[in-house]
């Protein structure tokens, strides 16, 4: 994340290589209640990116040695198509999937109310269809509609969000390019409602004050996320009761 | 902070919207209190009753308590007890000693085996969801005939309606014998006619059980159903 020198990834006119704002999301579209088999589901597209979650249970953990006696745990499973880039991923589990795996089941576990199922275990299974970049992002958005259309309790949704530097410039929302040659990427999980935050990495450097503006970045596209999602979670269930 | 849809009828929440001031108003489940507000946990919709505000949720995990009537299958057998499961997150229990029958010590395979379909109560459920169940007390039995259907739980109460009005209606129209547990599974036993249409007006309810027209859908259901002694 050093950056490459001579690659440019801000135009003359300010804006990025595929023409936003430094400030501007890639188009996102949420569907929830995508898989008819699953306790609840999600589909998400995030410009290139396409993630599905679905939620099982809450079941009874097993082995009974994860069993939490006043808790539930949350068993996350990311995993990367083997055609979600061009270069084929070999299929299965790998250090970088245990990774996201592990942080966005740590950051469900503090959104889930998950005193409500002592001894029980709640499976997320995130599937990235298609890479652009940012997938960790797009898979907790995913698991947090997921999570919500299987009526499991929450404080709020989740929404995963990531800002960047590239070119010294700090970008909302990398793409693959900004990604790669960028300098710096801050992927955060966010509460909209109470402003909490519920997971953040960074790799690269930032500046406090670059640090700042990016999170700045992050809430206000977190809180449009969190639109689109209450949005999708709506649309299924239209029609209402009486 | 988002607002759920306040001063309408219908109020479609979702987890972390707030729903409108605590003053004073009892929180009931799918909500809780912050920041003296009410804040929804759940995807449903909103309720309020003598001044307690709750979430009906549109999906959720049946959790027994004590009391409930439900349908368990039997999954798996010991010497003096029987594994069942209740639609639930954990299997319940049921010993010999709460079974209907004098059962001897061993020969608890003898009553009930795998996969066989009960009518039982939930006598206990402690705090770590430890679930005993017992099957004495009027109309609990074995089921031996019939037919068994799941729907989401929260539609259990929508298909017996008030006062059980559309349970007796449903049973009313197609002239079987019909079982709703309160684990969102549902019990049918008739002729085959008046089977095959309770099984339809129940997969309505369990598709459209939370929409403003399940009622009208039901109606036109009715016109469908076979006329009596037909079979």
């Amino acid at each position: 994340m050093g950056g490459y020198g001579d690659v440019k990834l801000l135009r003359e006119d300010g804006l990025r290589l595929d023409g936003r704002k430094i400030d501007e999301m890639r188009p996102i579209e949420i569907e929830a209640g995508t898989l008819p088999g699953a306790d609840g589901s999600a589909w998400v597209k995030h410009g290139l990116n396409v993630a599905v979650a679905a939620v099982y249970g809450p079941m009874e953990a097993h082995p009974r040695k994860i069993q939490r006696q006043d808790r539930c745990v949350i068993d996350v499973r990311y995993n990367m198509a083997p055609f979600s880039t061009s270069d084929r991923i070999r299929p299965g589990y790998n250090r970088r999937s245990r990774e996201i795996s592990k942080v966005t089941a740590e950051a469900l576990e503090s959104v889930v109310i998950c005193e409500r199922y002592p001894r029980s275990k709640i499976r997320v299974e995130i599937e990235i269809l298609s890479a652009e970049a940012g997938t960790r992002c797009v898979g907790i958005t995913a698991a947090a509609v997921a999570l919500a259309d299987a009526g499991i309790p929450m404080r709020d949704l989740l929404v995963g969000v990531a800002s960047g530097k590239v070119e010294d410039t700090v970008v909302l929302d990398l793409d693959k390019a900004e990604d790669n040659y960028g300098q710096a990427d801050l992927p955060v999980g966010i509460l909209p409602n109470t402003g909490e935050i519920a997971f953040l990495q960074m790799d690269g450097d930032l500046s406090p004050d670059e640090f700042n503006l990016a999170m700045e970045y992050n809430f206000k596209a977190a809180a449009e996320i969190h639109d689109i999602m209450v949005d999708a979670l709506k649309r299924r269930y239209e029609g209402g009761e009486n | 902070m988002s607002q759920g849809q306040i001063g309408a009828e219908l109020r479609l929440v979702t987890p972390g919207m707030a729903i409108g001031p605590l003053s004073g108003k009892r929180v009931g489940s799918g909500a809780l209190a912050q920041n003296e507000e009410i804040i929804a946990t759940r995807l449903g919709w909103v309720r309020e009753l003598n001044d307690t505000v709750s979430v009906d949720p549109i999906n959720s995990t049946y959790m027994p308590r004590s009391g409930d009537l439900i349908i368990a299958i039997v999954a798996e057998v010991r010497n003096n007890l029987w594994f069942m499961n209740v639609n639930g997150p954990f299997q319940g229990l049921l010993p010999m000693s709460l079974a209907p029958w004098k059962v001897e010590f061993g020969a608890a395979r003898q009553h009930m085996g795998i996969g066989d379909v009960v009518m039982a109560r939930v006598q206990e459920v402690d705090e770590c969801h430890n679930v005993v169940l017992t099957m004495k007390g009027v109309g609990l039995r074995r089921l031996n005939e019939g037919s068994i259907l799941s729907v989401p739980v929260n539609h259990v109460d929508r298909i017996r309606g008030n006062n059980n009005e559309t349970l007796h209606r449903l049973r009313e129209i197609c002239d079987c014998r019909i079982m709703v547990g309160d684990n969102g599974r549902v019990w049918i036993d008739g002729n085959a006619e008046g089977t095959s249409w309770a099984r339809s007006a129940i997969e309505l309810a369990s598709k459209s059980g939370h929409k403003l027209s399940f009622e009208a859908e039901l109606s036109a259901l009715e016109n469908d159903a076979p006329k009596r002694g037909d079979a």
